[in-house]
């Protein structure tokens, strides 16, 4: 049991990177991958709200949303099939989600707040958050394996992140071809940085 | 019906000029995932654009009657509106084209997510007509689709040898050494032939403002 969840969080980290190997969270991770500092503010968002709204959505769909899942309150809902309701409830999800982490943050843990501000809101569009709660979905994920793909899936997308930010960094000293200064570079030092995470490929534990 | 100046602009000046893919950086996400082949990029063009025209007509025409949305449950309402609107997408593809609907998997639901359709609502529908909000749609759309089928047809030309499918790379070819470039199938090549395909237009048709 414990193996397989090592090898799960081992794959979704370096294997199945969320970012290099399934496109997921593109336009954050180029538009805030200039600077590490921010990029790590950025990363450790996402892992946070990652870890915790995969568990939230994946009871949601169990319980409420799944084929049959209404069978549990009253015989007689148990034909009813709700899971085409999944987008919106659960982008409903984590809009809500984001404004409540904001607020307790706010309150509790000022200083966090205080570096995460203004990326908190904008992980509510950010696409590895939804994505990975589909895919969890249409992984048929157990509970606990939820949470470990959520956490996994957010510290690889920081990885990534991180990485970038620091290759961008010192790709300012470079004299870059004109057309392919800005977004062109990026994408190609982001297809190079994939084909290095497919080296990991064929790690099981 | 006739369009104006203006209007001509905003259809056809982000087809290359201000690609949403390349220049404003928006979308990015399907655009890489789904161009492994062209029957893909086409669908999922199709699927992005349908979503992109009605959402910013129904958000234009929210924000245009009455006293329009309050500012401050903006997000919602246009998440709401998109949502809805991918849902009745992802429920037609599945209906229809069942096994397509298998490839793309959760591309469909990511719709949602995807900026262009946000940045389009944020940008232009909420502050123009609805007539123009169509026009901007279909132009963004149609830009989105140039970039992903552009993409898609090197991705399965170099990587698998087909197009749409069918062969076009000949037998004579392979019998004297030629291989598919495995790496195009994979993610890699994705980031590669966007970055190319970047620095083609930009080589190309230099911005206007920069």
């Amino acid at each position: 049991m414990s193996t397989e969840l090592i090898s799960l969080a081992v794959s979704s980290i370096f294997v199945n990177n969320i970012l290099l190997a399934n496109f997921l969270g593109m336009c954050s991770f180029l538009a805030v991958s200039k600077k590490v500092e921010t990029a790590m503010g950025l990363g450790i968002a996402v892992v946070f709200v990652l870890s915790i709204i995969c568990p939230v959505n994946w009871l949601i769909y169990t319980y409420l949303l799944a084929p049959g899942a209404l069978g549990r309150f009253s015989p007689s809902l148990a034909h009813i099939d709700l899971s085409f309701l999944k987008f919106i409830s659960f982008i409903a999800v984590i809009a809500a989600m984001i404004q409540i982490i904001e607020m307790f943050m706010d309150k509790f843990m000022p200083a966090l707040y205080a570096a995460l501000g203004i990326f908190l809101p904008l992980i509510a569009v950010n696409c590895a958050i939804l994505g990975a709660a589909l895919f969890m979905i249409e992984r048929d994920y157990t509970l606990i394996e939820s949470v470990v793909f959520g956490t996994s899936s957010g510290i690889g997308w920081w990885l990534a992140i991180i990485a970038m930010a620091a290759i961008r960094q010192k790709l300012m000293y470079s004299n870059v071809p004109k057309g392919l200064r800005g977004l062109g570079i990026t994408f190609i030092i982001t297809g190079l940085m994939a084909i290095g995470f497919m080296g990991f490929a064929g790690i099981s534990l | 019906m006739s369009l104006s100046k203006k209007e001509m602009e905003v259809l056809v000046d982000p087809l290359i000029f201000n690609n949403p893919i390349s220049i404003q950086a928006l979308g990015v996400c399907s655009a890489l995932a789904v161009t492994v082949q062209l029957k893909q990029a086409i669908v999922m063009s199709l699927s992005v654009t349908v979503v992109l025209v009605f959402s910013s007509f129904f958000l234009s025409m929210m924000a245009n009657t009455g006293k329009g949305i309050p500012n401050k449950i903006r997000m919602i309402v246009e998440l709401c509106v998109i949502a809805s609107l991918v849902i009745l997408v992802d429920q037609v593809l599945k209906a229809f084209q069942y096994d397509l609907y298998k490839q793309l998997s959760v591309f469909v639901g990511l719709i949602i997510t995807n900026c262009i359709i946000m940045g389009r609502a944020e940008a232009f529908a909420l502050g123009n007509t609805p007539k123009a909000s169509i026009l901007d749609g279909i132009g963004n759309g149609g830009g989105y689709a140039i970039v992903l089928c552009t993409v898609a047809g090197f991705r399965e030309v170099l990587g698998s040898g087909k197009l749409l499918g069918f062969k076009v790379v000949p037998e004579a070819l392979y019998n004297v050494g030629y291989e598919n470039c495995g790496l195009m199938v994979l993610a890699p090549g994705a980031f590669v032939l966007i970055g190319l395909f970047i620095w083609a237009q930009n080589t190309l048709f230099p911005a206007k403002t920069k």
